[in-house]
């Protein structure tokens, strides 16, 4: 789809008219340098720092199944005497 | 393991879900707003050929680039809380919002490799066409992709198309396009897109307005001001007709929300609107004290708003807790009893099916069925609870309204002083100009918290409240969390002001 509109600058291949496109938008880009280290500092800390240490998934850590995982949230929405109760004692929201 | 239950991580957990959508919601509605802004810079200069146009339209195209690299991913960090803080709403409601996000996903994801990658790498390297028409379907698609966040939010606030599957535990969808073309999820989109062109454009106004006032960039400055005040106006009246659409939808779908937001108590017939005001924070549901230290009020017009009829009747918090028999409104009360009913018979279905009773089963389901559209309600404890923090709904709304209608005013004056020629000398005009984009998210900002927190105590309204959407964490956990995330996002702000305030000194490049 990019291609015909890209102004032929040599004979290369669709792809590498494309990756050359690419290649040289980075290149030339400015600020957009600081922009992508800001992004990829971000990704790694959300990712490698957040998402793996604090931020595990409740339920797929916990149980194995779908089914131990259904069973699991039934039992705490069919539980309302215990939630109430709970609620009671630390004072309402 | 329900029973280690705590209140406190509750407030945490929505204290920290609310830190990470307000921050997120500071760089979408300017990444949403100023594509279409940028979109006809970019148009005027194909069509003109002017080399200043050009240079215009890349100045702000870097300025959203910041925008959008500081502000991208930060949506994510609401995905790990909804697994982590959040873990049985996110089982309930993962059929339902799995094929909207996805979709979202998928359309990021090609539009970014795609036309975004044109958009800032095609000046000079692609036709003019080709190019206009990538900035285009940027900013097209960046707002379609909001439709599928919005229509997964819209979900939240009426739940239509689904059915809870008693052995799951989970809401699955059963008609997609009434999830999609839900009247909440139109409404929501309409009044947030258009939102968000009002905000690019103040935006625009407050950096040209500091570049009139400082003398640098006149004529770049005037020819972005013109531009973004006439689509600022457009846009005014677009998000004043929304708005009201939406008030009319949350008196169909959400009436306490309603009521909240206008400090109602007492449902009357010709109720009016408050232009001004001052809420009584002290009080409460079923008291007798006034809900004002004073007021200032618009005879009829919230009748209006709510039922598009002058003199019709508007429920007020105390009908909606208590029920209103004249008026057929069932109250919070029998609510919660219909709900406590759809609980026991649920876990009654559940032990009967285990136990291999499919008549037992098969009746308790019925009898749940009937009541489940009250499963929520049965939660509570006392059917004041039922009701959102006024205060806050109130002045939320109020702020956002106030501003709403000072915003077009603002663009009329630009517009008025352009076409005499003589904005340059307009400094109080000017002077104001700098901080209208402030203004812009104060008013962005309040128009979450009026949908958010006025649908409290609801994550699911009517069948799920934020106390037992929860997951079982201590409020230790989600406190290391919460001043973490605090951390992260301060950094990240002071970065994206610095980065920002530094090209905003460059200015535009000059011919």
């Amino acid at each position: 789809m990019i291609a015909p509109m890209i102004e032929k600058q040599s004979s290369r291949t669709f792809a590498g008219r494309v990756c050359g496109f690419y290649i040289n938008g980075f290149r030339r880009m400015t600020v957009g340098k600081t922009l992508w280290k800001v992004i990829i500092i971000k990704l790694i800390i959300m990712f490698g720092v957040l998402k793996l240490f604090f931020f595990q998934d409740f339920l797929g850590t916990r149980f194995s199944t779908d089914q131990q995982r259904a069973d699991y949230v039934l039992e705490q929405i069919t539980a309302p005497v215990q939630v109430q109760a709970a609620l009671q004692q630390g004072g309402g929201l | 393991m329900i029973e280690n239950l705590n209140p406190t991580m509750v407030n945490w957990a929505r204290a920290q879900f609310a830190l990470t959508a307000m921050y997120h919601w500071i760089f979408v509605p300017l990444t949403l707003g100023i594509t279409w802004i940028i979109a006809f810079y970019h148009t005027i200069y194909v069509k003109t050929g002017s080399e200043e146009w050009k240079n215009l339209t890349r100045f702000w195209m870097k300025l959203f680039a910041i925008n959008f690299a500081i502000g991208v991913a930060t949506g994510i960090i609401m995905e790990f809380e909804f697994g982590t803080n959040w873990s049985n709403y996110s089982w309930m409601v993962g059929d339902i919002f799995g094929a909207p996000l996805a979709i979202e996903g998928i359309a990021a994801f090609f539009l970014e490799a795609t036309f975004f990658a044109v958009m800032f790498f095609g000046w000079d390297r692609v036709s003019k066409r080709f190019h206009l028409f990538s900035t285009w379907m940027v900013a097209i698609g960046s707002n379609l992709s909001a439709v599928w966040i919005l229509v997964a939010n819209a979900w939240m606030q009426h739940p239509v198309g689904q059915a809870f599957n008693p052995d799951t535990a989970r809401f699955e969808m059963h008609n997609f396009s009434d999830v999609v073309f839900n009247p909440i999820a139109v409404s929501k989109f309409t009044h947030t897109t258009s939102a968000a062109m009002l905000f690019a454009a103040l935006f625009i106004i407050s950096i040209s307005s500091f570049y009139l006032l400082k003398g640098r960039h006149i004529k770049m400055a005037k020819r972005s001001i013109v531009v973004a005040a006439v689509l600022g106006l457009l846009a005014s009246g677009f998000v004043g007709f929304t708005g009201d659409e939406a008030a009319y939808e949350a008196a169909r779908q959400q009436p306490m929300k309603l009521a909240a937001f206008e400090g109602l108590y007492q449902g009357k017939k010709n109720a009016g609107l408050v232009a001004f005001g001052m809420i009584n924070s002290g009080k409460e549901v079923g008291d007798d004290q006034d809900p004002f230290h004073f007021e200032i009020r618009v005879p009829g017009l919230l009748s209006m708003l709510a039922n598009r009829k002058f003199g019709s009747f508007v429920p007020g918090i105390n009908d909606l807790v208590y029920g209103n028999a004249e008026y057929g409104i069932m109250g919070a009360n029998e609510k919660m009893a219909k709900g406590k009913i759809a609980i026991a018979q649920l876990d009654a279905y559940k032990k009967l099916k285990r136990a291999g009773d499919e008549t037992g089963a098969a009746a308790a389901l019925s009898i749940f069925n009937n009541n489940k559209d009250y499963l929520g309600y049965g939660f509570l404890t006392r059917p004041e609870e039922a009701v959102p923090p006024v205060g806050l709904s109130f002045n939320a709304f109020h702020i956002m309204v106030v501003l709403g209608t000072i915003f077009p005013l603002v663009f009329l004056a630009f517009l008025y002083f352009s076409y005499k020629d003589t904005l340059v000398e307009q400094k109080w005009l000017l002077g104001g100009g700098t901080i209208m984009f402030f203004l812009g998210l104060a008013a962005h900002q309040a128009g979450w918290v009026v949908a958010e927190v006025g649908r409290q105590p609801w994550a699911i309204q009517d069948l799920l409240p934020v106390t037992v959407a929860r997951s079982n964490l201590t409020t230790g956990t989600v406190q290391t969390t919460f001043f973490m995330f605090l951390i992260l996002f301060t950094i990240l702000l002071i970065a994206e002001v610095s980065i920002m305030l530094k090209q905003i000194s460059i200015g535009p490049e000059e011919n």
